[in-house]
């Protein structure tokens, strides 16, 4: 039930941002979802593409430094009060979100967002038990 | 259980307290005596002293030696492989090499006598760090073109140990010999020793089921702090010694039991200390540049030989009897010192904390830049392998943990910043460790 995701270490230059997705569109890799935590001198770019196995080459041919992290994609309905829902199921819990991110499904009427879980294990029991949908690695890449 | 400082023993007594006077003019007899076997032999050397206008005649007394040109790594690249032999390949009965970590390695020969002297030098800071016929010697350098393993291993015999030539690698297994066959020395770089001890301790091995009370370390720069480390850790009386292959390998000089500097091997080798900038010699006390002469040598002898290596003498008389000048512990290079708000810096210093944070070395570099009086420090590391996490917090406590440790290390705080692998600037191929702003705004 996990997805990897990529983390990519940047320097904060312009410009850095467009050669990665320059990158990768001409290697023909989709990006799913994207979210970019930042510093003044740094940031951690992280992504859920289409296929990993293939930007993981690409960027690392590149020179840039990527490593693969296990998160969790998890169906939200796309309406008021859906991500609180999960999130308090989650607090209930005691589990704790290192981060997170977001994106709309355009094939139905839910959000994705993309977890990332001090102890994921355990979330993923959590979930399960709530009933809540987590999404495999398949079905994420193929959104 | 505790250390215990060996007794003082003295391997040649004979040259190793021989009395100054006599020692200054054993000194000047082998210095002309050299200097007319490079005359003869070695084209490349005679025609060096040609250029400033000397002849082995002008060679008399051991203060003349200033008259000499300098020798450097770089002539020895220019004689790649033998040029700089003084003696016939007939008469050399070992080639050795160094590293070359810029283009080719630097290839040095020893004769029989050379070989002999080498493992006469050895004996000498052995035994001056306690070694007896009684111990079992567990060499953990390399054996190959690197010196450290034979150096060591002839010298051992020499006292009358055992000696183990287990070489480098495999920490396991060489926990496990230590353990079986009772080592109670051991020979590597001071930084393996640091990583033995944590082994030592993963794998559970009481220190009670090792013999281990000497330790012989050297072949790389250490700081007074890895020596405590050593010794707390291991329980073992750690004292270091230098050498580098160009001179003869290890055994130019070795700590006594008083652990209080190297007494250098005054009858075969030469030292001076320059300003690397001046070439002038300066106050032994205040520390430059150590150049050595090699005395004795047959297959290579180096004349003014600067080893880029920094250090200070002690000609103050040792209490256990040796007369040999002591050098200290290393301070760094040479080439890449940097002096920020008066505090010697080099990038050793920096390697050994970066080392220490993932057990790995980034590429790094030092950037130094002068904002109104004051200097300040950044250092730029590489993020690649084991320095990236994919989360912010751990990124920034690496940074802060650098910073800190760099602090207690250098006595100033620099700047840590993260980098993108390969954007830090090389020449060659080669790292460029320092860049110094300060020196384009010069008035």
């Amino acid at each position: 039930m996990l997805v990897k995701q990529l983390s990519i270490f940047m320097e904060n230059r312009a410009g850095r941002l467009a050669e990665i997705a320059r990158l990768l569109g001409d290697a023909g890799v989709n990006i799913r979802a994207l979210s970019l935590a930042d510093t003044s001198d740094f940031g951690i770019l992280r992504l859920i593409v289409n296929d990993v196995k293939r930007a993981m080459r690409i960027l690392r041919d590149s020179g840039r430094t990527v490593s693969l992290t296990d998160v969790v994609a998890v169906e939200v309905p796309d309406h008021p009060g859906g991500l609180a829902g999960v999130l308090e199921r989650l607090r209930d819990a005691n589990v704790n979100v290192e981060y997170m991110y977001a994106f709309v499904e355009k094939a139905t009427d839910n959000a994705v967002v993309i977890f990332r879980f001090e102890d994921i294990e355990n979330a993923l029991k959590v979930l399960q038990r709530a009933g809540i949908s987590v999404l495999s690695a398949e079905t994420v890449s193929s959104l | 259980m505790t250390i215990e400082r060996p007794s003082v023993a003295i391997w040649d007594p004979e040259h190793e307290c021989m009395h100054v006077a006599a020692l200054r003019e054993l000194q000047r007899e082998r210095l002309k005596r050299i200097v007319r076997r490079l005359w003869t032999n070695v084209p490349y050397y005679r025609q060096k002293m040609q250029v400033v206008g000397i002849t082995p005649s002008d060679i008399r007394t051991i203060e003349d030696i200033h008259k000499l040109p300098f020798t450097t790594k770089d002539d020895l690249r220019l004689c790649f492989p033998y040029e700089a032999f003084a003696a016939p390949l007939e008469k050399v009965v070992r080639i050795h090499a160094s590293s070359g970590t810029t283009g080719k390695p630097t290839v040095v020969g020893y004769t029989r006598k050379d070989m002999e002297t080498w493992t006469e030098l050895c004996a000498r800071f052995l035994v001056a760090g306690g070694l007896t016929s009684n111990d079992i010697v567990h060499i953990a350098f390399s054996y190959g073109l690197f010196t450290g393993g034979f150096g060591l291993h002839y010298g051992a015999e020499r006292v009358g140990a055992a000696v183990i030539p287990v070489s480098s690698g495999r920490t396991e297994r060489q926990i496990m010999i230590m353990k079986d066959f009772g080592s109670t020395a051991l020979v590597c770089t001071p930084s393996y020793a640091i990583y033995l001890a944590e082994v030592v301790q993963n794998l559970g091995v009481a220190r009670s089921d090792l013999a281990l009370r000497l330790g012989f370390f050297g072949g790389e720069f250490w700081t007074d702090q890895m020596r405590r480390e050593i010794q707390d850790e291991m329980l073992i009386f750690a004292t270091d010694n230098y050498g580098l292959s160009e001179i003869i390998g290890p055994g130019v000089s070795g700590e006594c039991a008083y652990q209080d500097g190297m007494h250098i091997f005054e009858d075969h080798f030469y030292p001076e200390l320059i300003d690397p900038d001046t070439c002038q010699p300066v106050d032994a006390r205040r520390g430059g540049e150590l150049v050595l002469t090699t005395l004795t040598k047959e297959a290579i002898p180096l004349v003014r030989y600067r080893t880029r290596d920094i250090c200070t003498l002690n000609p103050e008389p040792c209490p256990c009897g040796r007369t040999g000048v002591r050098m200290s512990k290393l301070s760094g290079r040479s080439d890449d010192m940097l002096i920020i708000r008066g505090v010697n810096v080099f990038p050793s210093q920096v390697e050994e904390v970066l080392l220490e944070v993932k057990g790995t070395l980034p590429h790094y570099q030092l950037v130094v830049e002068r904002c109104g009086a004051l200097d300040r420090l950044e250092v730029h590391v590489e993020v690649s392998g084991e320095f990236f996490a994919d989360e912010m917090k751990q990124l920034h406590e690496m940074e802060r943990t650098i910073e800190r440790k760099l602090e207690n290390m250098l006595g100033l705080r620099p700047v840590v910043k993260l980098v993108e692998p390969k954007s830090l600037e090389r020449s060659e191929g080669k790292a460029k460790r320092v860049l110094d702003k300060r020196k384009d705004m010069a008035p």
